[in-house]
């Protein structure tokens, strides 16, 4: 990092005549991000962000007045929002007075930034602004007005966000959010809150401007609060704008922070898994979703993650700029989902270890419109499928779906099925859903926006018989992983979905391995069960469908075919009959 | 519609000349097919050149299917089977096919195109030819058809298709064709001529008494290798709301089989991709 640390900071003095702290970093050249930090903070909490952004950019940072090393006026009208978006106006003009620079704001900093470029003195000044944990308060009024609507998801959003913003109506009173300060009691609430922020900065630095920053920034609220929230403006702004809209979030809820997108005609908002902190428990993320808006701006190419985050009015398809990786995807149900969500507009990535098959569906996902790859991979290795999980970042990004499709039937008793044939059921069926989830996974969460994994199991999984016992066996064990990984990854806005097919009309039963019989019986059973399941005739297709659905609303088991349903209620309700009809040898003749 | 089989070759040049006129009136309703045409018009259009260059009766009056039709999507009776009033559009796939007689000798065609470009339906046609080769060559095997019908079956699937001949009543990919012998009146119905219709019942009984059927399907009446005679097959294969399909008659023969003709559009489609 080329840093370029003004020690003191450097000064720029506003129009009412306030000193601001201004640091920057990198090359001046370079294009110029500005950040801009809220409250109870200082330009410290960009340090992880600078860090990163650095190498790349010219990064300028400023404590606002009321904090760090700026000026900290003491009326309360030197906080109003206007007095603010001068001061960013000020800087600007200072650090780059020819070129536009690229925004960036957390919590009062976005507020404030927000204020600045909905307004008319920074027209044209700015290229790009990056929002964080931090609303226009026009736009917030309009939002607490627009969700006053009698309809219980509007009320449950008012509901959520009014818990959220309680301290919002404690600053305002008198006397006792100062005492708070000054007794420390706040300071250690503070640094209990950030602890629930995983990552996040552990506590507020002590150094002797933290009091004082907190009792001036108090008045930010006191003085904008009221008359925002009373007489909101229709601020609207023409600049290409993204929100960073952290799930785990205690003081901004979601839909406040994204739902604007008629003031902000050129909006993305990508949900991103953190809390309030994101600057310091994710400097990462926030540099790298920085650097993707800036560098589009700047004329470089728009990147997935951007794309997939554009809201517009315009009609897109379902999956439209999502990447979907899907494993055995040479035929049957994985074939038909990765088609299905080509059809639906994701970009698809089709495995399977027959390489033909693979860039069969891939060719016909391309027919479908779709952009499709194709990738040979054994899932029973596991460095075969980190390696593919590489490849594909490596090539075209960290995948948003993941479906672990590919698996094996192997039918025949306990003690008929010889050790290989358990090893192998278990490496593909288990093991392969295993390494899948743990390679894709990995991914998901250091990228920080979500995703979906998929496992395919199976009606098998809780329908038991004496005739399946190792495929029950790994496809339980699918069912129970899945439940599993979906409680640990639900923080990270991961979904984890089961699939349950039950009877579909795939080659899975032409490949089946009867054991314990003669080739030539095997080759009956084939023939038959083939002939039952082509008579149920539940298409790989209709399941596809069922999977995207599925996926769009975080199902967590998705039976799919009828009895798949009936036996799952069953399992539940009656298991006793279950076991009772597991005793009954049904292999088909 | 025989279960004399015909192998004599005056005979089979008078099918072959009735098989290629069919795919001749096709291609010359295909050529005359504009946006706004509706399936009526374009089955009546075929009718007529036929009838015009002499055809007198039908085994099954012609049939045209547009856009997603052709796929017999959504294809509940046979009655969805008949020409309906869809109008063709920019880029939509369609099908002609028909079934003409002329002095005793029957043709059953299925012709495939497309108004304008349409990626789908052009893999389809290619992919096609593997089914033409795959037919003819297990045939010659002597593989059962309900064998036959499986391996077309798992091509499909390989391919990624779907089996559309499957929707055809009896599930169908082929069944026999012979002179039409029947001293009954010329009569349409439902689209099917009474003589031709009482010959194949006729073949029906006679070839079930041998637990065989002029039908191929993947039944256990099919569990035969094809019966010496001339076999009208129609694989039909579809993806999304694409359907197509080639018919044409099957020479078998007791030791050998082969196609009737080898000089039809499909064919020279494949010839002329190839050698481009």
């Amino acid at each position: 990092m080329t840093q370029q640390v003004l020690s003191p900071a450097a000064r720029v003095v506003t129009p009412d005549n306030v000193k601001l702290a201004v640091r920057e970093w990198g090359d001046p050249a370079a294009p110029a991000v500005v950040c801009v930090h809220g409250y109870p903070d200082n330009g410290s909490v960009w340090d992880g962000v600078v860090a990163q952004l650095s190498n790349r950019y010219r990064v300028v940072v400023y404590d606002v007045r009321g904090a760090g090393e700026s000026d900290h006026p003491r009326h309360k009208d030197a906080y109003r929002l206007d007095r603010l978006a001068n001061d960013l106006a000020a800087v600007i003009d200072a650090v780059s007075p020819d070129r536009p620079v690229h925004l960036v704001g957390h919590d009062w900093g976005a507020i404030q930034c927000w204020h600045a470029v909905t307004g008319d003195r920074l027209r044209g000044r700015v290229a790009s602004y990056t929002s964080i944990s931090g609303p226009c308060l026009d736009h917030a009024a309009h939002w607490f007005r627009s969700r006053l609507r009698p309809s219980p998801r509007d009320l449950r959003e008012l509901l959520t966000q009014a818990a959220f913003s309680w301290y919002i109506g404690y600053f305002h009173l008198p006397l006792l959010p100062e005492l708070g300060w000054r007794t420390g009691v706040a300071r250690r609430v503070m640094s209990w809150m950030r602890r629930l922020d995983k990552g996040a900065r552990a506590s507020v630095p002590e150094n002797r401007t933290v009091l004082a920053d907190a009792l001036h920034g108090l008045r930010l609220y006191r003085t904008n609060m009221l008359p925002r929230l009373r007489r909101p403006e229709e601020r609207r702004t023409d600049i290409p704008v993204q929100v960073l809209a952290p799930s785990r979030d205690a003081f901004v809820s979601v839909p406040l922070q994204t739902d604007i997108a008629r003031w902000v005609p050129d909006l993305r908002v990508r949900h991103v898994a953190g809390g309030h902190w994101l600057p310091s428990s994710r400097p990462d993320l926030v540099a790298r979703c920085v650097s993707e808006l800036v560098d589009h701006v700047q004329g470089g190419q728009e990147t997935r993650p951007l794309r997939r985050a554009r809201v517009s009015a315009a009609p897109r398809s379902r999956f439209a700029d999502q990447l979907v990786v899907i494993t055995g995807a040479g035929s049957g149900i994985g074939r038909a989902t990765a088609l299905a969500f080509a059809d639906a507009g994701a970009e698809v990535v089709a495995t399977d270890i027959d390489e033909a098959a693979a860039a069969r569906t891939a060719e016909l996902a391309h027919l479908l419109g779709a952009r499709a790859h194709a990738h040979a991979v054994d899932v029973s290795h596991g460095n075969a499928v980190y390696q593919l999980a590489e490849q594909v970042r490596a090539d075209l990004g960290v995948p948003d779906i993941v479906v672990n499709n590919a698996g094996i039937a192997v039918s025949g008793s306990l003690l008929v099925t010889s050790e290989e044939d358990w090893r192998r059921i278990i490496d593909v069926n288990l093991w392969g859903v295993i390494h899948g989830c743990r390679a894709f996974a990995e991914q998901m969460v250091e990228r920080g926006e979500g995703g979906h994994l998929v496992n395919v199991a199976s009606a098998a999984a809780y329908l038991f018989t004496r005739m399946l016992p190792a495929y029950s066996t790994t496809k339980s064990a699918v069912l129970t992983l899945t439940q599993c990984a979906r409680a640990e990854l639900a923080a990270e806005g991961i979904g984890v979905t089961a699939i349950c097919p039950g009877f579909v009309n795939t080659n899975i039963t032409r490949n089946a391995r009867f054991v314990g019989v003669t080739a030539e019986e095997q080759e009956r059973h084939r023939r038959v069960a083939s002939r039952l399941y082509g008579r149920r005739n539940y298409t790989p297709d209709r399941t596809a469908r069922h999977i995207l659905r599925a996926v769009e609303r975080d199902v967590p088991i998705a039976p799919i075919t009828p009895e798949a349903k009936v036996g799952l209620a069953l399992s539940r309700l009656t298991p006793g009959l279950l076991r009772a009809g597991a005793r009954f040898d049904l292999t088909p003749h | 519609m025989s279960h004399k089989p015909v192998t004599d070759t005056t005979e089979l040049t008078r099918f072959r000349a009735l098989q290629r006129l069919a795919y001749e009136g096709a291609q010359a309703v295909a050529a005359t097919l504009e946006p706004g045409v509706t399936e009526r018009q374009a089955a009546g259009r075929l009718r007529d050149w036929l009838v015009q260059q002499g055809v007198q009766d039908w085994f099954h009056t012609p049939f045209a299917w547009f856009g997603d039709r052709t796929a017999f999507r959504h294809f509940r009776t046979p009655l969805q089977f008949f020409p309906t009033r869809r109008r063709l559009t920019e880029n939509m796939p369609f099908i002609l096919d028909c079934a003409p007689v002329r002095d005793g000798y029957v043709a059953d065609i299925g012709y495939a195109g497309v108004l304008g470009e349409n990626r789908i339906f052009d893999r389809l046609i290619s992919d096609l030819r593997e089914y033409r080769e795959l037919i003819v060559d297990r045939v010659r095997a002597g593989h059962t058809l309900r064998q036959i019908y499986d391996e077309v079956d798992a091509l499909i699937a390989r391919h990624g298709y779907d089996s559309r001949h499957r929707v055809y009543p009896g599930r169908v990919i082929a069944h026999q064709v012979g002179k039409v012998r029947s001293r009954l009146p010329k009569f349409i119905v439902a689209g099917f001529g009474v003589r031709s219709l009482r010959t194949l019942v006729g073949d029906l009984v006679v070839e079930r008494m041998h637990h065989r059927s002029p039908l191929w399907a993947n039944g256990k009446i099919s569990n035969h290798p094809a019966t010496p005679g001339l076999w009208a097959v129609e694989p039909h294969i579809g993806f999304r709301d694409v359907g197509v399909k080639f018919e044409e008659i099957l020479v078998v023969t007791e030791n050998d089989a082969y196609w009737l003709d080898d000089d039809l559009p499909h064919v020279r489609r494949w010839n002329g991709s190839e050698a481009a």
